[in-house]
């Protein structure tokens, strides 16, 4: 949940309850006397509590340059060239400021391209933290090198990386096509770090040569030395936004670089944004801005930042997929436009690409406030490989316990065990799978994190332990504002152990949250997390259980009375000011909460964190969910762009509240979002503290079927959602994708956002229309079918096919060729149905071809990893045979599941049906539905480990 | 791989004290046993398809209504049954079986899950015998109770209704009575009234002069406070501090709103103050007062969390117990003007008789009117309270102005007296208006013995009376009697 706390909200809130006569009191029939000290309130914030890119210093200063000439020479004189790294020197001819570029051939077809000051003033902040690794290398070669500039070989025979000179630019060539190009619009600008010239001691001679404002300065004529004035209007040394002064004792800092892409019309990422998936161009409005904040009741379709970051670029056409990484963790923001350029300048060497200037190209152009130019340049060719480019720089998304694929309840609040209590035998009531049950801030000890209201839930541990009978697992919140409170324990170890986030006078750092004033521990200081992550070991984090889990909100960090809803940028962590961190914040909260849960199990058992706030790299610990949605259908609808938007950038475990947070959501809507979050990875309902009740009961007999049902489909899709979770642990595969991942040359996919595939295999059109009677799905791939998998209709591919609705309809469908594994048992948990057998659907393409893959463990620890603990199977059906085997021969686990059912869409009828198994043949049952053309085998029997062959004959 | 599930229980069944055994699959229920027979094929139970016998109960799921299964986990819409021998029998959904999870107490369900599970049966049975009879104990002594207060009510009923008949006697004699007196007294009236009138208008302008030097008082104290800097002016800023003197009631005070109470003006002295005054007087808290009322909202206020009937708006907070002196009284108080002249007042005391009868009346008829059940047995909570103390709060229900009474859906007409429905309490910030259910249990005592606040403002009562007690069914189960399956 978010809000802004304004003291005023107090006084104003209560002189509404006041003046209340004698004689009213006694007509009070019912009544009851409030005793409380503390009242924490919500306040509506709108768009003007958060800043446009003119209210941002850095943003207009840079905005206002236009593309033209780049001031920036490249020094090839300067030109260094070790094995795997070549070093230039830029000269900035206005300035004469020297700015360093890196250039690194990276494996997996990447180029990583840094700049920076050649000597700052002092260090200018690099992203620490985000990449698992130094990213390995590969050779770079110079091809030819003249006075215009220099042709180097991107190990691929046919890649080249071409250095223009004057001015300078970058172009990533392959064969006669330019992919990609770095300041072709020349709006490289790098503020360098100066001396404020009115505290500055030393004769201005030594400066005099340097524009301050104008790293660049195409705005010729009229800049001379009114400067002076400017600068200050331009906020380069101090900037105040509704009454927050950001004082920069730095100065200006921020960097800008543009990037253009011939023959590229989508692009994609840079979450997290409620908009569209297919990213609009920026002209005439604001860039979309990258700027972790907690946003009270966010407004759609527009490019305000919102809780967390991913500086991710995604760019597509039917011919190739890129991504541009843009490694910073300062406010940044990000123009496109869209067939603008093309008409610049083109080097001798790209004289030949003059003819293809009328094709479709995207500009695009990335401005942050502060630190260096990074940038990671993964030239795919296929969508495959940008993830997995992606995935080999920041690692993939964390192997989630596959309870947490589950259902979760959450409200904020369940008030106390007892309603704990109830609401969990309410599911068993009404035979509703859940896995996690969610306590809000309510349960702590006056929001003091990691303690228990004394009153409310007095007996954490026999609560968790009765949620532990039923094989149940719970989530408490743990947010990373702490109260400033002498009484509390975790607020004395942070300050006696200095751990707070300081201002900028060197005092701890302090802010208004939920539990009143509150102290920001510095998540960026690796020994503030490790002293962090034991804070959840059992002897410290009192009431805890195995089956506890966590929830860090408001980690962008929210801080109500900040500027922004945020924490002030001149606040100090350690030497860096939070405005060179800011987007990272959350990701460090994350990262130090889930090294807690794995640190409490002594590295055995997997974590569970579900995050607000996110940068890159945050897959690697948990889910992340979008923040505070509205009980509205459009708020429905934008949860599939904003989750596939995610997915496209690394982060697969990604869900919107169900129901919506804010408001009350009708039945209808109700019902229809737990349709569409079943088929979303991570599915939890919540609801605001001022929502009514909303568990899936409370609406009438026929909507608790239809919620029932909805959940049920869910489970018995865990092994699906379990098996794709993997690929996308091990691969950095998305699991809920846009379809034209995996339709890429099928133009008619790119910008569709209201259907979305999970994994290859199911493409989902969840109804999010009020009073629905029908959907049109799109069905790709020419000369494919795809079966309706509540009734194994089968359709081709490569249409739009209407599909007539009711309330309890949920429009998915099963790709032909492809072999799923279900557990048509569904249980009031998944962990009870660990031993349950499998029904295998199998849907024929019309090649009479399927494949798929079984991945089983323990579903909880890490033994899959550290052990080899699982059984990961293929699944094929050719030539009429089923055959499982083995796709990690020096695996070992053994499981008790076994293949209950195979049901083969788009068969044939056999005349026998034999098992293949040890060297035996046995016959098994079959019934064939000629209607549908669907085979169903009747208990085969075999394990779910073992190699076998079924064979039809 | 899959174990053979067609397993036969053996079932040790006491009837007429004679065990016998009574052999069925798993899960089935005796009422459904015969059509379930080993010798023939089955057939689903909803017609659907006929099978082998050894199909039934195999770890596979034939029939769409789950028939064949009621042992296994294997058809997602079967039940199961157990016995449950000392305690009831009870069907659960089939995919409770062997989950790890003990469900039946007699531990039935989990027959291959390496779950540990205990009979509980015995344990369960007594309780509940024991609960049974400790209700049934309460709804006798409450059955008795509610018969004493339904013949209280009736008492009251009728002394009441007695009261009203004697009141109009009385009235109507007092009316004749007072006619009488004025016509003698409007002979000698006109002296009288003219200097009943003298002395009012008298006193009026006295009091007129009173309250204008206090308020001129309160006034200057007021200044004083304000002029926070003390430079002599009050200024907007100084003001726009007093939030109650919003005009909007918007919960903000703006710069623009102040100045429209300033006059547009930026500041004021004490002599141009006089106009801004009377613009704000009746809002202006004082310095000390708002302490006051900030201490007592941090300490100690009151909510009311819904009314009966709905044609009253909401109430609203007190601070604290009713015993606070309201100002407005303490000044009339000072203001008192000196008595009439006897006449006159035994004049006026004479209509004032008339009129409390007449209000006495009027309440008593109030009272009559209410719905106090069929047999009047809720009378005795009119104008009573009745208090929960909680960790956090103190509630307090006040069952009767305006009856409405609720009713559960789906519950016969004759069981609305059951569930009390409030509404329109004290609005909620950024909520709705708080509503309360309460919902009444037969007990011997009445007693709020629960609260809850299951939605944000919506609150739920436990409340227990002997005026719900139905009469104990004649069938008492002798405590002896045959322990069912």
């Amino acid at each position: 949940m978010s809000a802004v706390f304004e003291r005023n909200a107090l006084p104003a809130m209560q002189t509404s309850h006041c003046h209340t006569p004698l004689n009213n009191y006694r007509m009070g029939l019912l009544s009851v006397f409030f005793v409380c000290l503390f009242f924490s309130s919500a306040f509506a914030v709108d768009r003007g509590n958060f800043k446009t890119c003119d209210q941002s210093a850095f943003c207009k200063r840079q905005r206002a340059f236009k593309p033209g000439q780049s001031p920036y020479r490249a020094l090839l004189e300067t030109l260094e060239l070790s094995d795997s790294r070549l070093t230039l020197q830029l000269i900035n001819d206005n300035n004469k400021v020297h700015l360093l570029l890196e250039l690194y051939r990276l494996q997996g077809n990447m180029t990583r391209v840094k700049i920076n000051e050649l000597k700052p003033l002092k260090p200018r902040f690099e992203v620490p933290d985000v990449l698992i690794a130094e990213p390995p290398t590969e050779p770079l070669s110079v091809l030819s090198k003249d006075d215009n500039g220099v042709v180097l070989s991107l190990g691929a025979e046919s890649q080249r990386l071409i250095v223009s000179a004057r001015p300078f630019r970058l172009d990533i060539m392959e064969g006669p096509e330019v992919l990609l190009s770095l300041n072709s619009r020349g709006l490289l600008a790098f503020e360098h770090l100066r001396l404020r010239k009115d505290t500055q001691a030393q004769p201005e001679g030594a400066e005099v040569k340097e524009s301050v404002d104008g790293d660049q300065q195409q705005d010729e004529g009229k800049k001379d030395e009114d400067e002076e004035s400017n600068k200050e209007e331009d906020g380069l040394w101090e900037e105040t936004f509704k009454s927050h002064t950001d004082t920069k004792p730095n100065g200006p800092t921020s960097i800008s670089l543009d990037f253009s892409l011939p023959g590229v019309e989508h692009v994609y990422g840079i979450p997290e944004h409620a908009d569209d998936l297919k990213l609009k161009t920026t002209d005439g409005g604001d860039p979309y801005r990258l700027y972790n904040l907690d946003v009270f009741q966010y407004e759609l379709y527009n490019p305000m930042a919102l809780y967390g970051s991913i500086p991710v670029m995604l760019a597509h056409n039917t011919q190739r997929t890129m991504g541009i990484f843009w490694l910073n963790a300062a406010e940044t923001w990000v123009d496109i436009s869209s067939n603008t350029a093309g008409k610049t300048v083109f080097g001798k060497m790209l004289d030949f690409v003059q003819g293809s200037s009328e094709k479709p190209q995207t500009d695009v152009r990335w401005i942050s406030e502060s630190g260096i130019i990074d940038v990671f340049i993964m030239l795919g060719p296929k969508p495959s490989d940008v993830f997995s480019q992606y995935a080999s720089l920041t690692g993939t998304q964390s192997f989630p316990p596959l309870a947490s694929l589950g259902y979760h309840q959450c409200r904020w609040n369940y008030n106390d065990q007892e309603d704990v209590k109830s609401v969990d035998q309410g599911f068993d009531q009404h035979d509703i799978p859940y896995d996690f049950i969610w306590l809000d801030i309510e349960h702590a000890d006056g929001k003091r994190y990691f303690t228990w209201d004394p009153h409310k839930f007095s007996q954490p541990k026999e609560m968790l332990q009765g949620l532990m009978d039923k094989k149940r697992k719970m989530v408490a919140i743990v947010d990373p504002h702490i109260k400033v409170d002498s009484g509390y324990k975790i607020h004395n170890e942070i300050t006696s152990k200095d751990f707070y986030v300081k201002n900028k006078d060197g005092g701890n750092y302090e802010g208004w949250c939920w539990p009143g004033n509150s102290g920001y521990p510095d998540f960026t200081n690796p020994e503030m997390r490790a002293w962090w992550a034991s804070m959840f070991a059992y002897d410290q984090y009192e009431g805890s259980m195995e089956n506890l889990f966590t929830w860090n909100d408001m980690n962008e960090p929210s801080v109500f009375n900040g500027p922004e809803v945020t924490m002030h940028k001149d606040a100090l962590h350690g030497k860096w000011e939070h405005r060179d961190i800011h987007n990272m914040y959350g990701l460090y909260v994350q990262m130090a909460t889930a090294e807690g849960q794995i640190q409490r199990s002594g590295g055995a058992e997997r974590p569970f964190v579900l995050t607000r706030a996110f940068f890159a790299g945050s897959q690697r610990f948990g889910a992340v969910w979008t923040g505070d949605n509205a009980a509205e259908w459009d708020h429905l609808k934008i949860s599939i762009p904003m989750c596939l938007s995610l997915g496209l950038v690394g982060v697969s475990f990604c869900g919107a509240d169900v129901g919506g947070f804010f408001k009350n959501p009708s039945t209808e809507l109700l019902v229809r979002w737990y349709q569409t979050g079943a088929y979303q990875p991570f599915f939890r309902a919540h609801a605001h503290l001022d929502t009514t009740r909303r568990e899936p009961w409370l609406f009438g007999p026929e909507n608790t079927a239809l919620i029932r049902e909805a959940v049920r489909q869910r489970y018995a899709l865990l092994p699906y959602w379990y098996q794709l979770f993997f690929q996308a642990y091990r691969t950095g595969m998305p699991v809920m994708r846009p379809l034209w991942v995996d339709y890429p040359k099928d133009t008619a996919t790119f910008t569709i956002d209201d259907e979305f595939l999970i994994g290859s295999d199911l493409l989902v059109h969840p109804v999010t229309e009020e009073g629905s009677r029908g959907v049109t799905a799109y069905l790709p791939g020419a000369g494919e079918v795809w079966y309706d998998v509540h009734t194994f209709q089968k359709h081709n591919g490569a249409q739009n096919l209407y599909i007539p609705v009711t309330l309890s309809s949920i429009p998915v469908f099963q790709r032909g060729g492809s072999i799923i594994p279900r557990k048509d048992r569904v249980r009031r948990s998944s962990a009870c149905m660990e031993n349950d057998p499998y029904t295998l659907y199998v849907a024929l393409s019309p090649k009479k071809f399927a494949e798929g893959k079984l991945y089983i463990d323990d579903g909880h620890s890490f033994n899959y990893d550290t052990k080899k603990e699982f059984i990961h199977r293929s699944l094929t059906f050719a030539n009429n045979a089923l055959t499982s085997s083995n796709l990690c021969p020096d695996c070992n686990f053994l499981t008790s599941s076994w293949i209950e059912k195979v049901l083969i869409l788009g068969a044939s009828k056999p005349s026998k049906v034999v098992l293949k198994m040890n060297g035996k043949e046995t016959p098994v049952d079959f019934e064939f539905d000629s209607s549908m053309s669907v085979l169903t085998l009747r208990k085969p029997g075999m394990n779910a480990g073992d190699d076998w062959t079924l064979l039809l004959q | 791989m899959t174990c053979l599930h067609l397993l036969l229980t053996l079932v040790f069944a006491v009837s007429l004290g004679t065990p016998v055994e009574i052999q069925r699959p798993r899960g089935v229920p005796l009422t459904k046993k015969q059509f379930y027979e080993e010798s023939k094929p089955f057939t689903c139970l909803d017609g659907s398809r006929t099978i082998p016998f050894d199909r039934v109960n195999d770890d596979y799921c034939d029939c769409k209504d789950g028939s064949d299964e009621p042992g296994t986990a294997a058809c997602p819409n079967g039940s199961f049954h157990c016995t449950n021998a000392g305690y009831r029998p009870m069907f659960i959904p089939s995919s409770r079986i062997n989950d790890g999870i003990c469900d039946c107490c007699d531990t039935t369900d989990e027959y291959n899950s390496g779950a540990k599970c205990e009979n509980t049966c015995k344990e369960l049975g007594r309780k509940e015998r024991e609960v049974l009879q400790k209700m049934a104990e309460i709804t006798k002594e409450g059955f008795l109770l509610k018969q004493q207060l339904i013949e209280e009510a009736k008492k009251g009923r009728e002394e009441k209704q007695g009261k009203v008949t004697d009141m109009q006697e009385n009235k109507k004699q007092l009316e004749e009575k007072v006619e009488a007196l004025r016509t003698v007294k409007e002979a000698a009236e006109q002296p009288e009234k003219e200097a009943k009138e003298r002395h009012l208008k008298a006193w009026e302008e006295q009091k007129a002069a009173i309250r204008l030097e206090k308020d001129k008082a309160k006034m200057a104290e007021a200044f004083l406070e304000l002029d926070d800097n003390s430079d002599g002016f009050v200024s907007v800023s100084e003001l726009q501090s007093h939030a109650e003197l919003d005009p909007d009631a918007d919960g903000t005070l703006t710069e623009t709103e102040v100045q429209g109470l300033m006059g547009g003006a930026a500041q004021v002295d004490t002599s141009t103050f006089e106009s801004v005054w009377t613009n704000i007087k009746d809002k202006y808290h004082s310095e000390v007062s708002r302490k006051e009322a900030d201490m007592s909202r941090l300490m100690t206020f009151e909510v009311v969390l819904g009314k009966f009937g709905s044609t009253l708006s909401w109430l609203c907070v007190v601070q604290a117990p009713p015993t606070v002196k309201t100002p407005e009284k303490s000044h009339e108080d000072e203001e008192a003007m000196p008595p009439y002249d006897p006449d006159t007042q035994a004049l006026i005391e004479g209509w004032l008789c008339c009129q409390s009868y007449s209000s006495i009346r009027l309440n008593i008829e109030k009272e009559l009117s209410f719905d106090f059940g069929p047999d009047a047995e809720f009378t005795y909570m009119y104008s009573q309270c009745y208090e929960l103390s909680t960790s956090e709060y103190i509630y307090r229900l006040c069952p009767f102005n305006r009856a409405l009474w609720g009713r559960e859906k789906n519950r016969p007409e004759n069981n609305k007296y059951l569930v009390m429905k409030y509404e329109h309490g004290t609005g909620c910030w950024q909520g709705p208006n708080r509503s309360t259910t309460v919902k009444l249990t037969c007990g011997k005592e009445t007693v709020v013995t629960s609260t809850s606040e299951p939605s944000r403002c919506e609150y739920l009562m436990e409340f227990t009376t002997p005026a719900v007690c139905q009469e104990p069914a004649n069938t008492e189960p002798s405590p002896h009697g045959h322990e069912e399956l």
